[in-house]
């Protein structure tokens, strides 16, 4: 009965949006009507798909087959505990998504658009999750992928974002087409588009590999795996806030939820080999970091999370991999918990990415500018938006006691706690791995110093900064509820493990609960308690109390706090611009991994008649991504290169046309006859 | 099978031989005139084997077409083309594009290629003129070779035309002809391609003052980075 309610109720919230999406267009002539129907809409779809996804994960999900689709091919829709887990990430976003979209659409000139793409983009996202076929899955992951290129160039008048959008679509489109000869793989085995079908097919390691690598390539391309990523740092930052929120947040999952569901479902539970596991992790590893590094030389705010996105889809790859390995090596405990680890960072990044490009939407849309150097002091400003954020940026960095820390440190304990695994290679990958997982999160922690402290303190470096004011209740109530949601996860892991423990149930037939049930809900222990346990609730106390004491110690009752004029080296003018920024702040870090950067560097100073009288000094510097520079355009110039042979061979002569069909023919005739 | 239809069948196969003959001639010529000469015989040989193939069978459309293809293909067209080169002036055909030597040598090779495909078709056909499908194919093929290998228009609208006589020898190797109605509209077709043709030479030598491919792409390409 319950199952049945929450495939139901799956079903509502899919419903809700194609209403949204149809509305959309007949709300036209009144905006405030139409913006109020569309979050109301997004609101309730968004809850439906909480609820629905807590319910699937207890209960387990039911099957439906609806009568749409081709005529031989009804659409075949199933909710298992791996469709119900992304189907809560899916709505865990959207609620509050829409409740700030609300605020942040209120002076959106062209609402219609957003109104129809947005609910049709949520609509993909939950079709995909849902569907228990290969047609169903196309068809809802196209759509996906083509509504969100439509939000992505919503401001089309701007010549980049038409650029970001074209290799968006681009992007999107080989990474269907790989897709889709992944499941013609499966569905050349199988014999039969149905996933039931496909699982209990045996296939032989040739073409599992193949399908592995063509679902890896394709799934990759879509979360921006390192260096199938180029699309990713151009596409979010020209979104508006609240569709980055969700792309980052949850579209990117949506490209993991399908690579779980084909190779670790679709292609028989657990039955890896060896090399897909490091294949993985080696992706993870590269990903995690080159991600973080390219997201420290960033001052766009948007393109610097857009980057951090890559980081954190390299983390989930991480987990996945190692799982992967210990499979394969006959560690089903530890499997699971490399799975769980993948899926519990998963969650965790949809709510501080989602609340992080939220919190930068709420700076866009009170200041006009994504630039951080012209940022600063919006602390006094926006005290609501500023704490929220800083909440995320806690999470990303994985301190306690939020929620990244532990997902990231289930990560760890899956790599260190993996035994000897055979060959020299994989003995060094996984501690390696490890190791740039510990690498990452210390700049991911760099960098998030950096955005908060060029962004929210010191003084403003613009007008429009200084101007800034709060924004409205919707907003800041919309980015409250992932920041509450981040502390809950934090501080009570062990309840909510338990409900992600169903799926390494449903895929690999183990579980980990043993080891959670042995100790109280206060003490979460993967393992076994001698061996590593943490206690978030107790950090927390700690933690205050530590903060407590020191607070008491530097500030003593009566103690007053002076204020005076800042001491500026006996220079009489100081100014805004002398403060640390972005580009000052992350200058280090250019000098320790330059061969990695290669900036480009321009040093100008103007001198007035003397050589030490020096007036004005310019400095620009200018890191490019390595991957799309080494990779992107030489693949870019060889296609152009290409096309203008063939366009020189399409203006040679009737001669020559004659003598291709002549060829032709000559070969037709070979051939067929 | 009878005597006479053995006698008949030895008549076909050897004018086929000749058809192949008068392609590979068509293709080996250089001077314009011969050329239509050639083409001219191919018409006159292909309503002559329409008309044995007609008397052999009892078919009497076939003898229809084989008239029509007289008229059309033997005289009216051969006159037409003519008309075109004494008042154009195009007596000779220069600089084909490829060495004859070589020409040959590659149409040696299509005729072989043709006669191998056709083997399998050969052994299960009962027609009289079974024999003739490899010949009309070989045809075709040699046919196109010279429209690749020669620069003058008018020697490429010759094979085209060529194209057409295989195909329709083909169509009497393969079926003893195809429907009357078919072949007056196909006998149409033709003709009125043909007048096309004769006016688009005239206009051609108007714009271009040459039958030169070559040149008129030149010409045309500078047109265009004019514009």
């Amino acid at each position: 009965m319950m199952a049945v309610l929450s495939l139901h109720m799956a079903l509502g919230a899919c419903l809700s949006m194609v209403i949204a999406a149809v509305a959309a267009p007949c709300l036209q002539s009144n905006p405030t009507i139409q913006r109020i129907a569309l979050s109301a809409l997004l609101a309730i779809s968004g809850l439906l798909a909480v609820v629905a996804g807590f319910t699937g994960l207890i209960s387990g999900g039911g099957s439906i087959t609806l009568p749409l689709g081709l005529p031989w091919l009804p659409m075949h829709l199933r909710l298992d505990a791996l469709g119900s887990f992304f189907l809560l990430v899916i709505g865990s976003l959207t609620l509050p998504v829409s409740i700030y979209s609300y605020g942040y659409l209120s002076h959106e000139k062209k609402l219609t658009p957003l109104a129809i793409f947005l609910p049709l983009f949520v609509l993909g996202m939950m079709g995909v999750v849902l569907s228990d076929d290969a047609f169903t899955f196309m068809l809802y992951w196209e759509l996906m992928s083509v509504s969100s290129y439509f939000l992505v160039t919503h401001e089309h008048q701007y010549p980049e974002n038409r650029k970001a959008g074209f290799i968006y679509l681009l992007m999107a489109h080989m990474a269907g087409l790989l897709i889709m000869g992944s499941f013609a793989t499966l569905y050349a085995v199988s014999g039969s588009f149905e996933f039931s079908a496909m699982r209990e097919a045996s296939i032989s390691p040739l073409w599992a590999s193949v399908a592995f690598l063509l679902a890896g390539f394709g799934f990759g391309t879509k979360a921006g795996v390192v260096p199938m990523h180029g699309w990713l740092p151009d596409a979010h930052p020209v979104a508006p806030s609240n569709v980055s929120a969700l792309m980052s947040g949850i579209m990117l999952k949506v490209a993991i939820f399908g690579f779980i569901r084909i190779t670790w479902d679709l292609m028989g539970s657990g039955d890896f080999q060896w090399w897909w596991g490091a294949l993985v992790l080696a992706a993870g590893s590269s990903s995690a970091v080159s991600g973080v590094l390219m997201a420290l030389q960033q001052h766009d705010l948007k393109r610097l999370l857009a980057y951090h996105s890559i980081e954190n889809i390299g983390i989930i790859l991480i987990g996945l991999g190692l799982g992967m390995l210990l499979a394969h090596f006959n560690h089903p405990t530890l499997a699971a918990l490399g799975l769980i680890a993948a899926l519990y960072h998963t969650i965790n990044h949809a709510l501080f990415k989602g609340l992080l490009f939220m919190g930068a939407g709420a700076v866009l849309h009170k200041t006009g500018t994504r630039n951080m150097e012209k940022m600063g002091g919006l602390i006094h400003r926006m005290p609501w938006t500023s704490g929220l954020f800083l909440v995320a940026c806690i999470s990303i960095s994985a301190l306690p006691p939020f929620n990244g820390f532990v997902s990231e440190w289930l990560t760890f304990q899956t790599a260190l706690m993996a035994p000897q695994l055979g060959g020299a290679l994989l003995t060094a990958m996984v501690p390696f791995s490890a190791a740039m997982l510990a690498l990452a999160g210390a700049l991911a922690a760099t960098c998030f110093v950096k955005v908060f402290g060029v962004v929210f303190l010191g003084h403003a470096r613009s007008e429009a900064v200084a101007d800034a004011k709060e924004v409205d209740m919707w907003m800041k109530f919309g980015m409250v509820i992932p920041a509450v949601c981040c502390l809950l996860l934090g501080l009570l892991p062990t309840l909510f493990i338990p409900l992600l423990d169903h799926v390494p149930q449903a895929l690999l037939h183990t579980s980990m609960l043993s080891s959670l049930h042995n100790h109280s809900w206060v003490w979460l222990t993967p393992m076994d308690a001698e061996r590593a346990s943490y206690s978030a609730p107790l950090a927390l106390i700690g933690m205050l109390l530590l903060g407590g004491l020191a607070f008491w110690w530097l500030h003593p009752k009566g103690n007053h706090i002076r204020r005076s004029k800042m001491w500026s080296c006996g220079n009489p003018h100081t100014h805004a611009r002398m403060q640390y920024n972005a580009a000052s702040f992350s200058q280090p870090l250019r000098r320790i991994f330059v061969d990695l950067y290669q900036p480009e560097e321009h040093e100008h100073a103007e001198r007035h008649k003397h050589a030490l009288l020096t007036t004005r000094v310019k400095y620009i510097v200018h890191v490019s991504d390595m991957v799309v520079k080494q990779v992107y355009q030489p693949i870019g110039h060889a296609t152009l290169w290409l096309a203008k042979i063939i366009r020189h061979e399409h203006q040679r002569g009737i001669h020559a046309y004659l003598a291709y069909t002549f060829a032709t023919v000559l070969f037709l005739l070979a051939v067929f006859a | 099978m009878t005597f006479s239809q053995q006698f008949a069948q030895q008549i076909i196969d050897g004018m086929a031989a000749l058809t192949l003959l008068i392609s590979f001639s068509l293709l080996a010529q250089h001077r314009m005139l011969s050329v239509l000469r050639w083409f001219a015989g191919q018409g006159l040989l292909l309503a002559a084997t329409a008309a044995v193939v007609a008397y052999s069978t009892g078919e009497t459309e076939l003898y229809i077409s084989a008239m029509m293809t007289f008229l059309l293909k033997g005289l009216l067209l051969p006159w037409m083309l003519w008309r075109v080169i004494r008042k154009l002036h195009v007596h000779r055909e220069v600089e084909p594009l490829m060495n004859s030597g070589i020409t040959m040598v590659i149409a040696v090779a299509v005729t072989l290629f043709s006669f191998h495909i056709i083997q399998p078709i050969e052994v299960t056909s009962e027609l009289l003129t079974r024999n003739s499908m490899a010949i009309a194919t070989a045809c075709v093929l040699l046919s196109m070779l010279m429209m690749i290998t020669r620069k003058k228009a008018i020697t490429q609208v010759i094979g085209f035309l060529a194209v057409e006589n295989s195909l329709f020898f083909a169509a009497i190797g393969a079926t003893n002809g195809m429907p009357l109605v078919v072949e007056i509209g196909i006998a149409f077709d033709v003709l009125i391609a043909a007048l096309i043709f004769g006016l688009f030479f005239f206009q051609i030598r108007n714009t271009f003052d040459s039958m030169e491919i070559d040149t008129m792409q030149s010409s045309l390409i500078q047109k265009d980075d004019d514009e």
